[in-house]
Protein backbone atom coordinates (compact mmCIF):
# COMPACT_ATOMS: atom_id res chain seq x y z
CA UNK A 1 0.00 0.00 0.00
CA UNK A 2 2.87 2.31 1.03
CA UNK A 3 6.33 2.03 -0.46
CA UNK A 4 9.40 4.44 0.59
CA UNK A 5 11.94 3.80 -1.70
CA UNK A 6 15.67 5.36 -0.99
CA UNK A 7 14.67 8.84 0.05
CA UNK A 8 16.83 11.67 0.99
CA UNK A 9 15.50 14.15 3.44
CA UNK A 10 17.05 17.58 4.34
CA UNK A 11 16.66 19.98 7.17
CA UNK A 12 17.98 23.15 5.52
CA UNK A 13 21.53 21.99 5.49
CA UNK A 14 21.27 19.31 7.46
CA UNK A 15 20.94 15.90 5.75
CA UNK A 16 18.77 13.58 8.31
CA UNK A 17 17.66 10.46 6.29
CA UNK A 18 19.78 8.71 4.05
CA UNK A 19 18.43 6.49 1.32
CA UNK A 20 15.58 5.17 4.08
CA UNK A 21 13.04 2.89 1.81
CA UNK A 22 10.35 0.37 3.81
CA UNK A 23 6.99 -0.74 2.75
CA UNK A 24 3.87 -1.00 4.29
CA UNK A 25 1.07 -3.55 2.97
CA UNK A 26 -2.86 -3.26 3.45
CA UNK A 27 -3.74 -4.20 6.49
CA UNK A 28 -0.57 -4.25 8.27
CA UNK A 29 0.71 -2.70 11.47
CA UNK A 30 4.11 -2.03 11.06
CA UNK A 31 6.73 -0.46 13.54
CA UNK A 32 9.14 1.84 12.76
CA UNK A 33 11.81 1.75 16.48
CA UNK A 34 14.65 4.02 16.63
CA UNK A 35 16.29 5.83 19.96
CA UNK A 36 16.00 9.60 20.37
CA UNK A 37 17.11 11.58 17.23
CA UNK A 38 17.39 8.32 14.46
CA UNK A 39 14.73 9.88 12.12
CA UNK A 40 11.21 8.54 13.04
CA UNK A 41 9.64 12.03 13.09
CA UNK A 42 11.57 13.00 9.79
CA UNK A 43 10.13 9.56 7.80
CA UNK A 44 6.43 10.41 8.92
CA UNK A 45 6.72 14.00 7.62
CA UNK A 46 8.82 12.56 4.74
CA UNK A 47 5.65 10.72 3.81
CA UNK A 48 3.47 13.24 4.56
CA UNK A 49 4.87 15.59 2.11
CA UNK A 50 5.79 17.90 5.39
CA UNK A 51 9.23 17.53 4.72
CA UNK A 52 9.28 16.72 0.78
CA UNK A 53 12.86 14.13 0.55
CA UNK A 54 15.15 15.74 -2.16
CA UNK A 55 15.64 12.10 -3.33
CA UNK A 56 13.66 8.75 -3.56
CA UNK A 57 10.29 7.97 -4.10
CA UNK A 58 7.27 7.74 -2.35
CA UNK A 59 3.77 5.32 -3.88
CA UNK A 60 0.40 5.17 -2.30
CA UNK A 61 -1.92 2.82 -3.44
CA UNK A 62 0.84 2.85 -6.96
CA UNK A 63 0.50 6.71 -7.20
CA UNK A 64 3.33 8.29 -6.62
CA UNK A 65 3.20 11.14 -3.54
CA UNK A 66 6.54 12.74 -3.73
CA UNK A 67 6.14 16.41 -4.09
CA UNK A 68 3.00 16.51 -3.98
CA UNK A 69 1.20 18.85 -1.16
CA UNK A 70 -0.04 17.77 2.46
CA UNK A 71 -3.65 18.59 2.05
CA UNK A 72 -3.78 16.66 -1.20
CA UNK A 73 -1.99 13.79 0.54
CA UNK A 74 -4.23 13.85 3.07
CA UNK A 75 -6.82 13.09 0.93
CA UNK A 76 -5.66 10.09 -0.82
CA UNK A 77 -6.08 8.82 2.41
CA UNK A 78 -3.30 9.10 4.55
CA UNK A 79 -4.24 10.57 8.25
CA UNK A 80 -1.08 11.90 10.09
CA UNK A 81 -1.00 12.01 13.97
CA UNK A 82 1.98 14.33 14.79
CA UNK A 83 4.10 13.55 17.66
CA UNK A 84 3.88 16.94 19.28
CA UNK A 85 0.36 16.39 19.90
CA UNK A 86 -0.92 19.58 18.14
CA UNK A 87 -3.81 19.95 18.24
CA UNK A 88 -6.08 23.37 17.07
CA UNK A 89 -6.27 24.60 20.58
CA UNK A 90 -8.52 27.81 19.61
CA UNK A 91 -11.25 25.44 18.79
CA UNK A 92 -13.38 23.06 20.57
CA UNK A 93 -13.14 19.43 20.16
CA UNK A 94 -16.19 19.07 18.27
CA UNK A 95 -14.91 22.19 15.61
CA UNK A 96 -11.37 20.38 15.65
CA UNK A 97 -13.32 17.20 14.45
CA UNK A 98 -15.39 19.57 12.04
CA UNK A 99 -12.92 20.94 10.51
CA UNK A 100 -10.70 17.92 9.45
CA UNK A 101 -14.26 15.77 8.59
CA UNK A 102 -14.17 15.24 5.32
CA UNK A 103 -16.79 13.46 3.08
CA UNK A 104 -15.06 11.74 -0.20
CA UNK A 105 -16.92 10.61 -3.43
CA UNK A 106 -17.50 7.14 -2.46
CA UNK A 107 -17.31 5.22 0.06
CA UNK A 108 -17.13 7.22 3.45
CA UNK A 109 -16.20 5.03 6.84
CA UNK A 110 -14.54 7.54 9.12
CA UNK A 111 -16.41 10.59 9.78
CA UNK A 112 -16.63 12.54 13.28
CA UNK A 113 -19.51 10.05 14.58
CA UNK A 114 -17.51 7.10 13.98
CA UNK A 115 -14.30 8.97 15.66
CA UNK A 116 -16.55 9.74 18.69
CA UNK A 117 -17.92 6.10 18.72
CA UNK A 118 -14.10 5.24 19.25
CA UNK A 119 -13.27 7.06 21.88
CA UNK A 120 -16.69 8.14 23.98
CA UNK A 121 -14.47 9.83 26.39
CA UNK A 122 -14.02 12.55 23.68
CA UNK A 123 -17.84 12.83 22.53
CA UNK A 124 -19.20 13.59 26.65
CA UNK A 125 -16.55 17.06 26.46
CA UNK A 126 -17.37 17.39 22.54
CA UNK A 127 -18.20 21.47 23.86
CA UNK A 128 -14.48 21.68 25.71
CA UNK A 129 -11.61 23.74 24.45
CA UNK A 130 -9.03 21.72 22.95
CA UNK A 131 -6.26 24.11 24.74
CA UNK A 132 -7.61 22.79 27.77
CA UNK A 133 -6.98 18.75 27.79
CA UNK A 134 -4.82 16.69 29.20
CA UNK A 135 -1.84 14.47 27.44
CA UNK A 136 -4.15 11.42 27.53
CA UNK A 137 -7.34 13.63 25.80
CA UNK A 138 -5.30 15.47 23.33
CA UNK A 139 -3.94 12.29 21.84
CA UNK A 140 -7.16 10.98 21.42
CA UNK A 141 -7.93 13.98 20.09
CA UNK A 142 -5.43 14.02 17.57
CA UNK A 143 -6.03 10.23 16.63
CA UNK A 144 -9.77 10.91 16.37
CA UNK A 145 -9.11 13.97 13.84
CA UNK A 146 -6.81 12.22 11.44
CA UNK A 147 -10.04 9.34 11.65
CA UNK A 148 -11.86 12.42 10.84
CA UNK A 149 -10.42 13.11 7.51
CA UNK A 150 -11.23 9.29 6.78
CA UNK A 151 -8.28 7.77 5.89
CA UNK A 152 -7.04 3.75 4.85
CA UNK A 153 -3.63 4.74 6.38
CA UNK A 154 -2.55 6.18 9.53
CA UNK A 155 0.62 7.57 10.53
CA UNK A 156 1.27 7.29 14.24
CA UNK A 157 4.19 9.40 15.69
CA UNK A 158 4.68 8.23 19.00
CA UNK A 159 1.50 8.33 20.45
CA UNK A 160 2.48 6.78 23.80
CA UNK A 161 5.22 8.68 24.57
CA UNK A 162 5.05 10.42 28.15
CA UNK A 163 1.48 9.18 29.06
CA UNK A 164 0.16 7.36 32.13
CA UNK A 165 0.41 3.59 31.95
CA UNK A 166 -3.46 3.67 31.98
CA UNK A 167 -3.56 5.57 29.01
CA UNK A 168 -0.87 3.83 27.21
CA UNK A 169 -3.08 0.49 27.76
CA UNK A 170 -6.04 2.41 26.73
CA UNK A 171 -4.23 3.73 23.22
CA UNK A 172 -2.90 0.17 22.40
CA UNK A 173 -6.08 -1.33 22.54
CA UNK A 174 -7.93 1.34 20.64
CA UNK A 175 -5.11 1.21 17.90
CA UNK A 176 -5.26 -2.75 17.86
CA UNK A 177 -9.18 -1.98 17.20
CA UNK A 178 -8.48 0.20 14.10
CA UNK A 179 -7.02 -2.66 12.57
CA UNK A 180 -10.05 -4.72 12.77
CA UNK A 181 -11.43 -2.04 10.93
CA UNK A 182 -9.21 -2.24 7.90
CA UNK A 183 -6.65 0.40 8.88
CA UNK A 184 -2.95 0.30 7.64
CA UNK A 185 -1.11 1.56 10.03
CA UNK A 186 2.72 2.40 10.26
CA UNK A 187 3.34 3.27 14.22
CA UNK A 188 6.64 5.36 14.94
CA UNK A 189 7.67 3.93 18.62
CA UNK A 190 10.50 4.20 21.34
CA UNK A 191 8.39 2.00 23.51
CA UNK A 192 9.63 -1.56 22.73
CA UNK A 193 6.81 -3.17 24.82
CA UNK A 194 3.96 -1.23 22.92
CA UNK A 195 5.55 -1.28 19.35
CA UNK A 196 5.86 -5.48 19.44
CA UNK A 197 2.60 -5.77 21.02
CA UNK A 198 0.73 -4.41 18.29
CA UNK A 199 2.88 -4.54 15.08
CA UNK A 200 3.15 -7.47 12.44
CA UNK A 201 6.68 -6.17 11.14
CA UNK A 202 9.35 -3.51 12.22
CA UNK A 203 11.86 -1.29 10.94
CA UNK A 204 14.91 -0.13 13.04
CA UNK A 205 15.76 3.31 12.18
CA UNK A 206 19.44 4.65 13.62
CA UNK A 207 21.49 7.73 12.33
CA UNK A 208 18.64 8.46 9.41
CA UNK A 209 19.06 5.06 7.65
CA UNK A 210 16.90 1.76 8.10
CA UNK A 211 19.49 -0.87 9.77
CA UNK A 212 16.91 -4.01 10.18
CA UNK A 213 13.88 -4.94 9.49
CA UNK A 214 12.01 -8.21 10.05
CA UNK A 215 9.06 -9.71 11.70
CA UNK A 216 8.23 -9.01 15.24
CA UNK A 217 9.19 -12.21 16.40
CA UNK A 218 12.50 -12.47 15.03
CA UNK A 219 13.09 -8.70 16.88
CA UNK A 220 12.49 -10.05 20.10
CA UNK A 221 14.31 -12.88 19.72
CA UNK A 222 17.47 -10.92 18.56
CA UNK A 223 18.87 -9.64 21.60
CA UNK A 224 21.61 -8.58 19.49
CA UNK A 225 19.48 -6.05 17.27
CA UNK A 226 17.71 -4.40 20.13
CA UNK A 227 21.29 -3.70 22.21
CA UNK A 228 22.49 -2.30 19.35
CA UNK A 229 20.21 -0.11 18.37
CA UNK A 230 17.14 0.09 20.66
CA UNK A 231 18.59 0.85 24.18
CA UNK A 232 19.64 4.27 25.52
CA UNK B 1 -28.90 73.00 35.34
CA UNK B 2 -26.84 75.95 35.17
CA UNK B 3 -25.78 77.01 31.65
CA UNK B 4 -22.04 76.30 32.04
CA UNK B 5 -22.44 72.84 33.03
CA UNK B 6 -24.83 72.05 30.68
CA UNK B 7 -23.30 73.31 27.96
CA UNK B 8 -20.35 71.47 28.72
CA UNK B 9 -22.29 68.02 29.60
CA UNK B 10 -23.51 68.92 26.11
CA UNK B 11 -20.42 68.77 24.24
CA UNK B 12 -19.16 65.91 25.90
CA UNK B 13 -22.39 63.94 25.00
CA UNK B 14 -21.58 65.07 21.30
CA UNK B 15 -17.90 64.09 21.38
CA UNK B 16 -18.35 60.84 22.53
CA UNK B 17 -20.67 60.22 19.43
CA UNK B 18 -18.27 61.85 17.01
CA UNK B 19 -15.71 59.73 18.94
CA UNK B 20 -17.73 56.60 18.46
CA UNK B 21 -18.49 57.42 14.47
CA UNK B 22 -14.05 57.64 14.31
CA UNK B 23 -13.91 54.39 16.53
CA UNK B 24 -15.84 52.70 13.46
CA UNK B 25 -13.58 53.18 10.84
CA UNK B 26 -10.54 52.84 13.00
CA UNK B 27 -12.17 49.72 14.21
CA UNK B 28 -13.08 48.64 10.25
CA UNK B 29 -9.87 49.27 9.16
CA UNK B 30 -7.54 47.95 11.93
CA UNK B 31 -9.89 44.39 12.38
CA UNK B 32 -8.74 43.87 8.85
CA UNK B 33 -5.53 44.75 9.53
CA UNK B 34 -5.36 42.25 12.71
CA UNK B 35 -7.25 39.16 10.75
CA UNK B 36 -4.94 39.42 8.25
CA UNK B 37 -1.73 39.29 10.53
CA UNK B 38 -2.99 36.92 12.81
CA UNK B 39 -4.27 33.93 10.06
CA UNK B 40 -1.78 34.91 7.77
CA UNK B 41 0.96 36.44 9.79
CA UNK B 42 1.47 38.75 7.64
CA UNK B 43 1.92 43.20 8.79
CA UNK B 44 0.20 44.14 5.75
CA UNK B 45 1.43 47.58 5.50
CA UNK B 46 -0.28 48.03 1.82
CA UNK B 47 -3.45 47.94 4.14
CA UNK B 48 -3.72 51.67 4.37
CA UNK B 49 -2.89 52.22 0.57
CA UNK B 50 -5.98 49.80 0.11
CA UNK B 51 -8.21 51.89 2.61
CA UNK B 52 -7.51 55.07 -0.10
CA UNK B 53 -7.78 52.83 -3.06
CA UNK B 54 -11.34 52.30 -1.46
CA UNK B 55 -12.30 56.05 -0.65
CA UNK B 56 -11.00 57.09 -3.97
CA UNK B 57 -12.77 54.22 -5.63
CA UNK B 58 -16.16 55.35 -3.33
CA UNK B 59 -15.88 59.18 -4.97
CA UNK B 60 -15.59 57.87 -8.54
CA UNK B 61 -18.68 55.48 -7.97
CA UNK B 62 -21.16 57.88 -6.07
CA UNK B 63 -20.48 60.57 -8.84
CA UNK B 64 -20.91 57.73 -11.76
CA UNK B 65 -24.15 57.17 -9.96
CA UNK B 66 -25.08 60.84 -10.22
CA UNK B 67 -23.98 61.71 -6.33
CA UNK B 68 -26.97 61.08 -4.58
CA UNK B 69 -27.78 58.53 -1.30
CA UNK B 70 -28.52 55.50 -3.87
CA UNK B 71 -24.86 56.01 -5.33
CA UNK B 72 -23.32 56.59 -1.51
CA UNK B 73 -24.83 53.09 -0.71
CA UNK B 74 -23.78 51.69 -3.33
CA UNK B 75 -20.27 52.44 -3.30
CA UNK B 76 -20.39 51.54 0.10
CA UNK B 77 -20.28 47.96 -1.39
CA UNK B 78 -18.92 48.21 -4.71
CA UNK B 79 -15.84 50.36 -3.28
CA UNK B 80 -14.81 47.79 -0.99
CA UNK B 81 -15.68 44.22 -3.37
CA UNK B 82 -13.12 46.31 -6.18
CA UNK B 83 -10.43 46.51 -3.35
CA UNK B 84 -10.86 42.85 -1.84
CA UNK B 85 -10.77 41.86 -5.97
CA UNK B 86 -7.64 43.82 -6.38
CA UNK B 87 -6.02 42.18 -3.08
CA UNK B 88 -7.04 38.79 -4.02
CA UNK B 89 -5.22 39.34 -7.39
CA UNK B 90 -2.18 40.62 -5.42
CA UNK B 91 -2.54 37.28 -3.14
CA UNK B 92 -2.85 34.62 -5.75
CA UNK B 93 -0.14 36.16 -8.47
CA UNK B 94 2.47 37.63 -5.77
CA UNK B 95 1.61 36.92 -1.99
CA UNK B 96 0.94 33.58 -2.03
CA UNK B 97 4.28 32.61 -3.29
CA UNK B 98 5.90 33.96 -0.86
CA UNK B 99 4.46 32.37 2.45
CA UNK B 100 7.16 29.90 2.92
CA UNK B 101 9.81 32.84 2.99
CA UNK B 102 10.65 35.33 6.44
CA UNK B 103 8.60 37.99 8.09
CA UNK B 104 10.91 40.63 6.77
CA UNK B 105 10.73 39.69 3.26
CA UNK B 106 6.55 39.76 3.79
CA UNK B 107 7.13 42.44 5.67
CA UNK B 108 9.10 44.34 2.41
CA UNK B 109 6.75 42.97 0.05
CA UNK B 110 3.60 44.57 1.51
CA UNK B 111 5.79 47.76 1.19
CA UNK B 112 6.69 47.10 -2.19
CA UNK B 113 2.27 46.20 -2.71
CA UNK B 114 1.50 49.88 -0.80
CA UNK B 115 4.14 51.70 -3.25
CA UNK B 116 2.21 49.79 -5.97
CA UNK B 117 -1.40 50.91 -5.13
CA UNK B 118 -0.21 54.51 -3.98
CA UNK B 119 1.06 55.10 -7.54
CA UNK B 120 -1.72 53.68 -9.44
CA UNK B 121 -3.92 55.71 -7.63
CA UNK B 122 -1.90 58.83 -9.14
CA UNK B 123 -2.52 57.53 -12.33
CA UNK B 124 -5.91 56.81 -11.92
CA UNK B 125 -6.75 59.89 -10.03
CA UNK B 126 -3.79 62.43 -10.21
CA UNK B 127 -2.31 63.79 -7.59
CA UNK B 128 -4.76 66.28 -6.53
CA UNK B 129 -7.74 65.59 -3.91
CA UNK B 130 -11.17 65.23 -4.01
CA UNK B 131 -14.22 65.84 -2.16
CA UNK B 132 -17.36 64.16 -1.83
CA UNK B 133 -20.69 65.75 -0.34
CA UNK B 134 -22.62 63.46 2.16
CA UNK B 135 -25.85 62.42 0.87
CA UNK B 136 -28.38 65.06 1.97
CA UNK B 137 -30.32 62.18 4.38
CA UNK B 138 -26.69 62.26 6.53
CA UNK B 139 -26.18 66.15 6.40
CA UNK B 140 -26.51 67.99 9.86
CA UNK B 141 -27.95 66.68 12.83
CA UNK B 142 -30.83 65.07 14.84
CA UNK B 143 -32.02 66.87 17.75
CA UNK B 144 -32.66 64.92 20.95
CA UNK B 145 -33.75 66.34 23.91
CA UNK B 146 -31.75 69.53 23.20
CA UNK B 147 -28.83 67.93 21.89
CA UNK B 148 -27.25 67.88 18.23
CA UNK B 149 -25.90 64.57 17.22
CA UNK B 150 -24.46 64.47 13.84
CA UNK B 151 -26.36 62.30 11.39
CA UNK B 152 -24.06 61.11 9.87
CA UNK B 153 -21.94 59.85 13.11
CA UNK B 154 -25.12 58.53 14.07
CA UNK B 155 -25.19 55.85 10.63
CA UNK B 156 -21.67 55.28 11.49
CA UNK B 157 -22.99 53.85 14.94
CA UNK B 158 -24.94 51.64 13.47
CA UNK B 159 -22.45 50.26 10.76
CA UNK B 160 -19.73 49.57 13.36
CA UNK B 161 -21.97 46.98 15.58
CA UNK B 162 -23.25 45.50 12.29
CA UNK B 163 -19.57 45.24 11.21
CA UNK B 164 -19.03 43.64 14.79
CA UNK B 165 -21.78 40.54 14.75
CA UNK B 166 -20.21 39.92 11.34
CA UNK B 167 -17.34 39.33 11.84
CA UNK B 168 -17.86 37.74 15.14
CA UNK B 169 -20.16 35.27 13.41
CA UNK B 170 -17.49 34.74 10.50
CA UNK B 171 -15.23 33.66 13.09
CA UNK B 172 -17.04 31.67 15.32
CA UNK B 173 -19.64 30.16 13.22
CA UNK B 174 -18.59 29.34 10.03
CA UNK B 175 -16.17 26.75 8.60
CA UNK B 176 -13.70 29.56 7.14
CA UNK B 177 -13.77 31.31 10.59
CA UNK B 178 -12.60 28.22 12.14
CA UNK B 179 -10.06 27.13 9.87
CA UNK B 180 -8.78 30.31 10.08
CA UNK B 181 -8.48 29.70 13.87
CA UNK B 182 -6.89 26.45 13.43
CA UNK B 183 -4.17 27.83 10.86
CA UNK B 184 -3.05 30.97 12.93
CA UNK B 185 -1.69 28.46 15.14
CA UNK B 186 -0.79 25.37 13.51
CA UNK B 187 -0.62 26.21 9.66
CA UNK B 188 1.14 23.17 8.53
CA UNK B 189 -1.04 20.92 10.83
CA UNK B 190 -4.67 21.98 9.16
CA UNK B 191 -2.92 21.28 5.47
CA UNK B 192 -2.30 17.83 7.14
CA UNK B 193 -5.93 17.20 7.51
CA UNK B 194 -6.59 18.18 3.78
CA UNK B 195 -7.61 21.21 3.91
CA UNK B 196 -6.27 23.70 0.86
CA UNK B 197 -4.69 26.35 3.64
CA UNK B 198 -3.55 28.61 0.26
CA UNK B 199 -7.25 29.45 -0.55
CA UNK B 200 -8.31 29.67 3.44
CA UNK B 201 -5.64 32.02 3.25
CA UNK B 202 -6.88 33.68 -0.25
CA UNK B 203 -10.59 34.42 1.23
CA UNK B 204 -8.92 35.94 4.81
CA UNK B 205 -6.75 37.99 2.63
CA UNK B 206 -9.73 39.73 0.61
CA UNK B 207 -11.87 39.94 3.60
CA UNK B 208 -8.89 41.73 5.62
CA UNK B 209 -9.00 43.99 2.54
CA UNK B 210 -12.87 44.10 2.05
CA UNK B 211 -12.64 46.03 5.59
CA UNK B 212 -9.69 48.43 4.42
CA UNK B 213 -12.03 49.36 1.18
CA UNK B 214 -15.12 49.58 3.49
CA UNK B 215 -13.13 52.26 6.14
CA UNK B 216 -11.85 53.94 2.82
CA UNK B 217 -15.56 54.59 1.82
CA UNK B 218 -17.26 55.02 4.86
CA UNK B 219 -14.56 58.22 4.72
CA UNK B 220 -14.73 59.37 1.85
CA UNK B 221 -17.62 61.49 2.33
CA UNK B 222 -16.22 63.38 5.92
CA UNK B 223 -12.83 64.41 4.80
CA UNK B 224 -10.66 65.01 1.58
CA UNK B 225 -9.70 62.56 -0.33
CA UNK B 226 -5.76 62.86 -1.03
CA UNK B 227 -2.65 60.79 -1.81
CA UNK B 228 -1.46 60.50 1.60
CA UNK B 229 -4.39 59.70 3.69
CA UNK B 230 -3.36 56.31 3.72
CA UNK B 231 -0.09 56.86 5.74
CA UNK B 232 -2.07 58.34 9.05
CA UNK B 233 -4.62 55.57 9.09
CA UNK B 234 -2.29 52.81 8.43
CA UNK B 235 -0.13 53.80 11.43
CA UNK B 236 -3.23 54.88 13.47
CA UNK B 237 -4.36 50.80 12.42
CA UNK B 238 -1.34 49.30 13.56
CA UNK B 239 -1.08 51.26 17.10
CA UNK B 240 -4.78 49.96 17.12
CA UNK B 241 -3.96 46.17 16.94
CA UNK B 242 -0.63 46.22 18.83
CA UNK B 243 -2.61 48.13 21.41
CA UNK B 244 -5.22 45.59 21.30
CA UNK B 245 -3.42 42.60 20.72
CA UNK B 246 -2.12 41.62 17.31
CA UNK B 247 -4.32 39.18 15.46
CA UNK B 248 -7.62 39.68 17.97
CA UNK B 249 -10.47 41.69 16.59
CA UNK B 250 -11.53 41.80 19.75
CA UNK B 251 -8.32 43.79 21.15
CA UNK B 252 -8.59 45.64 17.76
CA UNK B 253 -12.49 46.98 18.69
CA UNK B 254 -11.77 47.87 22.33
CA UNK B 255 -8.19 49.71 20.94
CA UNK B 256 -10.13 51.18 18.75
CA UNK B 257 -12.97 52.36 20.94
CA UNK B 258 -9.63 53.97 23.20
CA UNK B 259 -8.63 55.65 20.09
CA UNK B 260 -10.99 57.26 19.01
CA UNK B 261 -12.87 58.63 22.30
CA UNK B 262 -9.48 59.97 23.21
CA UNK B 263 -9.04 61.47 20.22
CA UNK B 264 -12.24 63.27 20.30
CA UNK B 265 -12.56 64.36 24.06
CA UNK B 266 -8.82 65.37 23.95
CA UNK B 267 -10.25 68.07 21.85
CA UNK B 268 -12.50 69.04 24.88
CA UNK B 269 -10.00 69.26 27.05
CA UNK B 270 -6.64 70.76 25.34
CA UNK B 271 -7.87 71.98 21.55
CA UNK B 272 -4.64 73.14 20.52
CA UNK B 273 -3.00 69.46 21.60
CA UNK B 274 -5.63 67.26 21.03
CA UNK B 275 -3.96 65.34 18.74
CA UNK B 276 -1.41 64.18 21.20
CA UNK B 277 -4.42 62.62 23.20
CA UNK B 278 -4.84 58.90 21.71
CA UNK B 279 -0.98 58.22 20.78
CA UNK B 280 -0.71 58.82 24.75
CA UNK B 281 -3.03 56.28 25.48
CA UNK B 282 -1.37 54.06 23.55
CA UNK B 283 1.55 54.44 25.41
CA UNK B 284 -0.30 53.87 28.80
CA UNK B 285 -1.68 50.98 27.30
CA UNK B 286 1.44 49.50 26.16
CA UNK B 287 2.87 50.49 30.06
CA UNK B 288 1.04 48.40 31.79
CA UNK B 289 -0.17 45.59 29.14
CA UNK B 290 3.02 45.29 26.72
CA UNK B 291 1.61 42.53 25.25
CA UNK B 292 -1.75 44.19 24.36
CA UNK B 293 -5.05 44.02 25.87
CA UNK B 294 -6.40 41.19 24.83
CA UNK B 295 -4.74 37.68 24.19
CA UNK B 296 -2.40 38.27 21.37
CA UNK B 297 -2.13 34.87 18.14
CA UNK B 298 1.41 35.83 17.99
N1 LIG C 1 13.41 21.30 12.27
C1 LIG C 1 14.63 20.72 12.31
N2 LIG C 1 15.71 21.37 11.87
C2 LIG C 1 16.94 20.81 11.89
N3 LIG C 1 17.17 19.56 12.34
C3 LIG C 1 16.13 18.84 12.77
C4 LIG C 1 14.80 19.39 12.79
N4 LIG C 1 13.96 18.45 13.29
C5 LIG C 1 14.73 17.38 13.58
N5 LIG C 1 16.03 17.61 13.27
C6 LIG C 1 17.14 16.66 13.42
O1 LIG C 1 16.83 15.52 12.68
C7 LIG C 1 17.25 14.35 13.34
C8 LIG C 1 16.11 13.35 13.37
O2 LIG C 1 15.04 13.91 14.14
P1 LIG C 1 13.64 13.21 14.30
O3 LIG C 1 12.75 14.20 14.93
O4 LIG C 1 13.24 12.64 13.01
O5 LIG C 1 13.97 12.05 15.32
P2 LIG C 1 12.98 11.07 16.07
O6 LIG C 1 13.45 9.71 15.75
O7 LIG C 1 11.57 11.38 15.76
O8 LIG C 1 13.31 11.37 17.58
P3 LIG C 1 12.33 11.39 18.86
O9 LIG C 1 12.22 10.00 19.32
O10 LIG C 1 13.06 12.23 19.83
O11 LIG C 1 11.04 11.98 18.43
C9 LIG C 1 17.73 14.77 14.71
O12 LIG C 1 19.14 14.73 14.70
C10 LIG C 1 17.26 16.19 14.85
O13 LIG C 1 18.19 16.95 15.56
MG1 LIG D 1 9.94 12.08 16.88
Amino acid sequence: MLKVDGIDTYYGLGHILHSVSLTVKRGEIVCLLGRNGAGKTTTMRSIMGLTPPRRGSILFKGEPILGVKPFRISRKGIGFVPDSREVFADLSIEENLEISERRFEGRVFWDREKAYELFPALKKICSRKAGCLSGGERQMLTIARALATNPDFLLLDEPTEGLAPLVVAMLVEKIAELRSFGLTVLLAEQNQKVALGLSDRAYIIDNGAIRWHGAVGELRENEAVRKKYLLV
Amino acid sequence: MHPAIHLTLVSLIQQVLVGLGKTTTLFIVSSGLTLVLGVLRIPNISHGALYMVGAFLAYSITRMLGGGAAGFFASLLLAPLAVAFLSLLAERFLLSRLYERDHLMLLLFTFALALIFDDLVKIVWGSGYRSLPLPAMFQGSFSFLGLALPRYSLFLLCVGPLVAIGLWFLINRTKIGKISRAAAVHREMVGAVGINVGWVFAAVFMIGCFLAGLGGALVAPTQSISQGMDASIIIEAFLIVIMGGLGNVWGALLGSLIFGLTDSLGVLILPQFSIVFPYAAVIVVLLLRPSGLLKSAW
